[in-house]
């Protein structure tokens, strides 16, 4: 796979404070690549600086084989972006800011009612941008990112404020881009969103990479602990629980345990050792891992805190 | 490159026409201030003593000429703050849309809003004042069009420097309104206290009142090269400075 960004080395300075520091990653064609981390930690410097729109004090970085500094212009006419918290002309019409976006670029744009269409907006190209609701912005703003078919899309915190509604259905669009071979570099804090959205990630915290992988990589090698919990009344459970190899705790509340180890096989000695022992359960349950853990066991605290 | 110039400013035209007030307070309120004095004045002065028709006749049009050009450069430097503040400036700019693209835009809004009060002020003036058949309007228009172009990139240093967009009006007024005292629209600059007079001097209002009250009294555009110069330096120097501290966001 050809990598279509490549970042090396970054840092980024407002004053005293470093945003971003040694900052080195590669998003390849066709990926969905998500840079994750909590609110300031560095992750839209690290966009605006790919898209041309900040200077990094050090590092090189290449979007399409273009220096985003230097050939900025030459860039943008190939990528598509949407801002986090950006805002439009309060009284621009819909689809006026589509016709405007559509006349800004040398290619020949796509079809923007066909894009408003596919978008849902269809209904709303004749409204103001100040009477659309926060999921028809962002929408509208995926159309504007969209509009000159641009071979890399970057999305900044998209669904930030959104319904959980709205924001399944601009998951559905954002695989929709992928469906279409395009490269999308997108930011979240949200880490259901990185992990039902992202093919890879990276976590960034205090302005550096911790670890990048694709989701499922991140939780095997950071944490590994396994939970089940079930429910039995069978008094010689307990003590075969805590013969399993690989099992760290058996915690014992009102009939119904919870067994914490380590390991893919922890789930299958389990089971094996309920039917070999012929131990009769009302309730059976595993607790996964997610990236939530991850972020927690990497940094220490809580993505939220 | 000019790619998408003639749409973004068509479009700053009709959401500028959108606003409350837009239309009306931009073009609707100055015409009527200036026929509601036409009337008053000319009502009580008829048949005008010799100062009265010469304010009438020359210090009214300038007057109202000049309003409209610095209120056009107030409402420039609000704008310019409200995008700024709003995020708008910036996602114009994640475009290939050129930085200065987007600026020339809002100038040629202006100078079109500027023409369209003026010439609606002119048909509607018609009626009560009968020197506009002496007055060399189109010179005139040419006059304050140059004038009002310069002023703005006053304004633009402005909106470089204020900080939010609630600061934008009162300080675009604090530095435009004490230009206009002291410009010679209301006492001859020459007959100013010497101080104000030098302050004068290098104030640039100063030199398109000059060039607006000389083109409207018939001079010809020989006898005002140097006001046209002073305001394409002031224009050059603005431009620059303003291009050099302008924040996108």
């Amino acid at each position: 796979m050809r990598p279509v960004i490549q970042v090396s080395g970054v840092r980024k300075t407002y004053g005293k404070t470093v945003a971003v520091d040694e900052v080195s990653f590669e998003v390849n064609e066709g990926e969905i690549f998500g840079l994750i981390g909590p609110n300031g930690a560095g992750k839209t410097t690290t966009m605006e600086c790919i898209e041309g729109l900040r200077t990094p004090d050090q590092g090189t970085i290449s979007v399409l084989g273009l220096d985003p500094f230097r050939h900025v212009y030459k860039l943008q006419d190939r990528i598509g972006v949407q801002l986090q918290q950006a805002q439009l002309q309060k009284r621009i019409k819909v689809w006026e800011a589509v016709d405007l976006w559509a006349s800004l670029y040398q290619k020949k744009a796509i079809d923007g009612e066909h894009l408003l269409e596919q978008l849902g907006l269809a209904d709303k190209r004749g409204a103001w941008f100040m009477n659309l609701s926060g999921g028809q912005k962002q929408r509208l703003f995926i159309a504007l990112a969209l509009i000159n078919d641009p071979e890399v899309v970057f999305l900044d915190e998209l669904t930030t404020g959104l319904d959980p509604q709205s924001r399944r259905a601009i998951w559905d669009l954002v695989r929709g881009i992928r469906a279409r071979g395009k490269t999308v570099f997108l930011t979240t804090h949200l880490m259901e969103e990185a992990e039902r959205l992202c093919d890879r990630v990276a976590i960034i915290e205090h302005g550096r990479i911790i670890d990048i992988d694709r989701p499922e990589q991140l939780v095997d090698r950071h944490c590994p602990e396994r939970t089940v919990i079930l429910a039995t009344d069978d008094p010689i459970a307990e003590d075969r629980f805590r013969a399993i190899p690989g099992v760290e705790a058996v915690i014992l509340t009102d009939l119904r345990f919870t067994i914490r180890g380590r390991g893919d096989d922890l789930v299958t000695e389990l089971i094996r050792c309920l039917s070999e022992n012929r131990i009769r359960v009302t309730d059976f349950r595993t607790i996964l891992p997610n990236l939530e853990d991850v972020f927690l066991k990497l940094t220490g605290h809580s993505i939220r805190e | 490159m000019m790619r998408g110039l003639w749409k973004l400013t068509w479009i700053e035209i009709k959401i500028f026409l959108r606003e409350p007030l837009g239309a009306f307070g931009t073009i609707g309120f100055p015409v009527l201030v200036f026929l509601l004095l036409g009337r008053v004045a000319g009502r009580r002065l008829a048949p005008p003593p010799l100062a009265a028709s010469s304010f009438i006749l020359v210090t009214l049009p300038v007057l109202a000429s000049v309003l409209i050009a610095v209120s056009a450069v107030l409402s420039l430097v609000t704008i310019i703050s409200i995008y700024r503040e709003g995020g708008i400036l910036k996602r114009l700019r994640a475009t290939p849309l050129r930085p200065h693209t987007i600026l020339t835009a809002h100038v040629i809004v202006k100078l079109i809003l500027t023409a369209a009060t003026l010439a609606v002020m002119v048909l509607a003036g018609k009626r009560y004042y009968p020197v506009d058949v002496h007055a060399p309007l189109f010179s005139f228009m040419l006059a304050l069009l140059i004038s009002t172009w310069s002023i703005l990139s006053i304004g633009f240093l402005i909106a470089s420097i204020v900080p939010t967009a609630r600061f934008a009006q009162p300080i675009g007024a604090i530095i435009l309104y004490p230009m206009i005292a002291v410009s010679g629209l209301f006492v001859r600059v020459d007959s100013l206290p010497p101080v104000l007079h030098a302050v004068a001097r290098v104030l640039p209002l100063s030199y398109a009142v000059a060039l607006l009250q000389g083109i409207w009294n018939g001079d010809a555009w020989s006898s005002h090269v140097g006001d046209v110069a002073a305001l394409a330096v002031l224009f050059a120097v603005c431009t620059a400075l303003a291009t050099r501290v302008f924040r996108w966001e």
